[in-house]
C-alpha cells in the first residue's frame, strides 16, 4: 500500500495536470534550466547501477547517465536530483512529470515504447536474464530447475520471461514476488526460494549483498534479451535528442580514446572526429539547443563509457563484470553509437 | 399627501411578464423550504461538474501523452505466474483473471484474519479484566506491545521469524508421512472424493438442519419449564456425526488422500499453505486482536456493576454471568468500534505486497499494472474493490448491530 500510494499520488497529478497549459515541445529543457537540476529516476538501491553510499551520494552506471545529461544541459554533472523508484512506480513517475529522465535498468520493449507514452533513448547496457542458485543444491543448469521456488521482483520483464521459459521447457515453478530488489535478495538469503532470477548484471550486484556471497552461483543460461536504457516522455523531441546524444557522446568518446584525463590535451587534436565530438568543428550544440561544449563537459566531468563501466560494474568495482556484449562494436561487443557528424 | 389617482392607475395596470417573474423568484428566494433545496441543488451540480471535468481532463491528458486507455487489456493473456490461487490459474489466463485471483486472495486473508482476530481479541479483552493478577497483567502487556508497533514492522518480523525457524524442504518437520512443514510452507493432504459425494453432502445438510431443530426445541422447553432436554448436546453430536457417517458407509463413497511428497526441490501434491499467508495472517490477527481486546474491555466495563451483582446473586456462575448477562449488553457498545477494526484489517491486508503474498495490490495493482501500464484503470478498479469490501462489512455489521440493539429490554 505504501508503494501504491506514490502511484495514486502520481495519478492525481496526471488528473490535475490540465490546470497547467499543455506542455510545449521544448518544455523539459526549459523546466530543467529553471529548476536548476535534472530529476532522475533511479532504483531504490542496486550496487553498480544506482546505489547511495552512507553519505547519501549516488553512484552507478545509471546514475552517471543522468550526470552526463546534467553536464550537457546545466554545465554541472552534480546538478541531479535522484528519485529512488521501485520497478512498479517507475513509469507512472515519468508519465506524471515527477522525473525528467528514467535511468533505472529498464528493459526496452515494444509495449513500453508504444503504449506507455514513453520513448527509449538508446541502450546503456546490454543485459540478459539469468538465474542464481544456492551452491549446495548442486544445480548446474537452468533446465534442472523443475519445481523450484523462485524469488523475483514485481513489475519486471523478468516475471514474464520466467513464465515463458518454464512453460517452453515444460517445467513447473513457484513465483515468490517481492516489491524491491533488496527484499528479493533477503527472501533468497532467508531460504524462501531455491532460485533468484533477474537480469544477470543484477544477480552479480545482489550476490554481493548476500550474507555469504560465496554460497550462491550464477547459472550459465541467459534466457532473454534485456537492452537497458534511459527513458523520457513522448512528445518532447528536443529533450529526447539531448538524452540520446548524451549517451552517444560517452560511447563515441571511448571509441575515439577520449577520457576525462586527456580531454583537455585533445582539444589541440587534428583528428576531425575528435574535433567534431569536442564541438570545435561540425554540428556543435545548436541543433540540441545547447552550447558547443556540451559533449566535452560530459567526458570531462563524467568520463567516457569505458570509464563509467569499469568504475561502476567492471574491473574497478566489486561486481567484476566483463565487458562482454557491452564492449565496443569494433572490440567484439555490440556497443555502437551513431556518429557525430 | 399621496396622489390617489396615481395609485389607482398603478393598481389597474397589468404587471409585465418580467415583473411577474422577478416577483415569483423573489418569493421563492424568501421561501424557507425552497431556498435550502436550491442551494443543495447548486452544490450537487458543481460537484458533478467537477467530477466530469476531472475525468475528461484525465482522458485528454492520457491521450495527449500517448498512453493507452480502455479496458481491453483485461482480456489479454497475462503471461506471469501467481504462487497462490483459489481458482484455476496459469500463465495463459487473462489479466482479468489475475484481478479475480487477487480479490480472492485478499478476501481469504481478510476473512481468516477477522475470524482469528475476533477470537483472540475477545479472549484477551476478557482476560484483561480477569481477577487473576497474572492473567490480567499478561493481557495488558500483550495489548500495549502489539498495539504500539507499526504493522509493517510486525509483518516483516513474523515473516523473517517464521522463515528463520523453519528447515529446508529436505529436512522438513513431518507428522507421519502426510503433513510436512518447511521453508516453503505447510503441506497438508488433500482429500479427493471420487464418487458418492452428493448423498454425503445432502446428509450433512439434513444432519445440520435436525441439530438446529433440536436446539430450538431445547431452548423452547427451557424457557417454558426452566429445564432443558437432558443430554441435548449429546443428541446433537450424535445427529451431526451419525447421519453422514451412515450415509457414507452405505453409499460406498470412497475418499482418496492426495498426500504431498518431496519431488526434486519441493513437495508436490496436497494443499500448500505458503509462509507468506501464515506470516501475514499472524501479524494481522495479533495486531488487530490487540485493538479488539480494548474494544471488548470498554464494552464490558460499560455494563453496570449492578447487573453483574444481580446475576451473581441469582446464583449464576461467573462464566454464565459473562456470557448470559454481561456480553449481550456489552455487544451494542462493542459492535460499532469492532466494525472499524474489521475495516482496518481488510485494508491493512494490502501490506501483503511487502512480503510477497499475492493479494489484490500485489498481483493486480502491482504486476498487472506494470505489465500493461494502464495505471488509471487498474488503480480505479482496485479502489472500487476495497470500497466494496469495506461497505459490505459495514452493511453486515450494521444489520447485526440492529439485531443486537433490538434485544435490549
Amino acid at each position: 500500500m505504501l508503494k501504491s500510494l506514490k502511484t495514486v499520488a502520481a495519478l492525481g497529478a496526471l488528473a490535475a495536470a490540465g490546470l497547467a497549459p499543455v506542455a510545449s515541445a521544448s518544455a523539459t529543457l526549459e523546466s530543467v534550466k529553471e529548476k536548476g537540476y535534472v530529476a532522475c529516476g533511479v532504483s531504490t538501491g542496486l550496487p553498480g547501477f544506482s546505489n547511495p553510499d552512507d553519505k547519501g551520494q549516488w553512484s552507478g552506471l545509471d546514475v552517471d547517465v543522468c550526470r552526463a545529461v546534467a553536464a550537457a544541459t546545466l554545465k554541472d554533472a552534480g546538478k541531479v536530483k535522484f528519485v529512488p523508484l521501485t520497478a512498479k512506480e517507475r513509469f507512472t513517475a515519468l508519465q506524471s512529470g515527477e522525473i525528467d529522465v528514467l535511468s533505472r535498468n529498464t528493459t526496452w520493449t515494444l509495449t513500453r515504447d508504444a503504449s506507455l507514452g514513453l520513448n527509449f533513448t538508446g541502450v546503456s547496457y546490454y543485459d540478459g536474464q539469468g538465474f542464481m542458485v544456492k551452491k549446495d543444491l548442486g544445480v548446474k543448469s537452468a533446465k534442472e530447475l523443475d519445481g523450484a521456488s523462485i524469488c523475483i521482483q514485481s513489475g519486471t520483464t523478468s516475471e514474464l520471461n520466467l513464465a515463458d521459459y518454464f512453460r517452453a521447457n515444460n517445467m513447473e515453478y513457484q513465483p515468490v514476488v517481492f516489491d524491491t530488489s533488496d527484499s528479493t535478495a533477503k527472501g533468497f538469503d532467508a531460504g524462501r526460494c531455491d532460485v533468484l532470477t533477474s537480469d544477470q548484471s543484477q544477480l552479480y550486484a545482489l550476490r554481493v549483498r548476500l550474507s555469504k556471497p560465496d554460497s550462491a552461483v550464477v547459472l550459465p543460461e541467459v534466457i532473454s534479451k534485456e537492452p537497458l536504457g534511459p527513458v523520457v516522455r513522448q512528445g518532447d523531441d528536443q529533450w529526447f535528442n539531448i538524452v540520446k546524444w548524451s549517451l552517444a557522446a560517452m560511447i563515441n568518446g571511448e571509441e575515439l580514446g577520449l577520457t576525462s584525463g586527456n580531454i583537455n590535451a585533445q582539444k589541440a587534436s587534428a583528428d576531425p572526429n575528435v574535433r567534431r565530438l569536442l564541438g570545435i568543428d561540425g554540428p556543435k550544440g545548436k541543433g540540441l539547443a545547447l552550447d558547443d561544449d556540451w559533449s566535452l563537459r560530459i567526458i570531462e566531468q563524467v568520463g567516457n563509457y569505458e570509464e563509467i563501466f569499469e568504475r561502476n560494474v567492471g574491473a574497478e568495482s566489486p561486481l567484476q563484470i566483463d565487458r562482454g556484449l557491452n564492449a565496443l562494436w569494433n572490440e567484439g561487443g555490440i556497443l555502437y553509437a551513431p556518429p557525430f557528424r | 399627501m399621496s396622489d390617489p389617482e396615481h395609485v389607482s392607475h398603478k393598481r389597474n395596470a397589468k404587471p409585465s411578464f418580467l415583473e411577474n417573474m422577478l416577483k415569483e423568484m423573489l418569493r421563492l428566494w424568501r421561501d424557507a423550504s425552497f431556498r435550502p433545496l436550491l442551494m443543495q441543488g447548486i452544490v450537487v451540480l458543481l460537484v458533478v461538474m467537477l467530477g466530469v471535468w476531472v475525468i475528461n481532463n484525465t482522458m485528454n491528458n492520457l491521450e495527449h501523452r500517448g498512453i493507452s486507455t480502455g479496458f481491453d487489456f483485461l482480456s489479454q493473456e497475462a503471461g506471469f505466474g501467481i504462487i497462490q490461487s483459489l481458482v484455476a490459474y496459469d500463465e495463459s489466463h487473462s489479466y482479468g483473471r489475475t484481478f479475480v485471483v487477487g480479490i480472492l486472495n485478499t478476501l481469504l486473508v481478510s476473512g481468516l484474519g477477522i475470524f482469528f482476530a475476533t477470537l483472540l481479541g475477545f479472549l484477551v479483552g476478557v482476560a484483561r479484566l480477569s481477577s487473576n493478577w497474572l492473567l490480567a497483567r499478561m493481557a495488558s502487556v500483550f495489548i500495549e506491545t502489539f498495539r504500539n508497533i507499526p504493522l509493517l514492522l510486525q509483518i516483516f518480523f513474523w515473516y523473517f521469524a517464521v522463515l528463520a525457524a523453519l528447515p529446508h524442504p529436505r529436512q522438513s518437520y513431518a507428522l507421519g508421512d502426510t503433513i510436512f512443514l518447511n521453508l516453503r510452507g505447510l503441506f497438508l493432504p488433500k482429500p479427493i472424493i471420487e464418487q458418492g459425494l452428493l448423498p454425503v453432502l445432502v446428509s450433512c445438510l439434513v444432519a445440520i438442519g435436525l441439530a438446529l431443530l433440536l436446539r430450538a426445541r431445547n431452548r423452547q422447553r427451557r424457557v417454558a419449564t426452566g429445564k432443558g432436554i437432558s443430554g441435548a448436546p449429546w443428541y446433537m453430536a450424535a445427529l451431526l456425526i451419525g447421519i453422514p457417517a451412515l450415509v457414507w458407509h452405505f453409499s460406498g463413497a470412497s475418499l482418496v488422500l492426495d498426500t504431498p511428497a518431496l519431488k526434486g526441490f519441493n513437495f508436490r501434491g496436497g494443499i500448500a499453505i505458503i509462509p507468506e499467508l501464515g506470516a501475514l495472517l499472524l501479524a494481522l490477527t495479533i495486531y488487530t486482536a490487540a485493538f479488539i481486546a480494548e474494544v471488548v474491555r470498554a464494552g464490558i466495563e460499560s455494563v453496570q456493576k449492578g447487573q453483574k451483582e444481580a446475576a451473581a446473586s441469582l446464583g449464576l456462575k461467573p462464566g454464565k454471568v459473562l456470557t448470559l448477562v454481561v456480553i449481550p449488553q456489552a455487544m451494542k457498545v462493542i459492535i460499532p468500534p469492532l466494525t472499524n477494526q474489521y475495516l482496518n484489517l481488510a485494508k491493512n491486508s494490502s501490506l501483503a505486497t511487502a512480503i510477497g503474498y499475492p493479494d489484490l495490490v500485489s498481483v493486480f495493482a502491482g504486476t498487472t499494472l506494470n505489465q500493461t501500464g494502464q495505471a488509471v484503470e487498474v488503480i480505479a478498479m482496485t479502489m472500487a474493490v476495497y470500497l466494496t469490501i469495506s461497505l459490505s462489512v459495514s452493511l453486515l455489521m450494521n444489520i447485526y448491530n440492529r439485531r443486537v440493539a433490538l434485544i435490549e429490554r
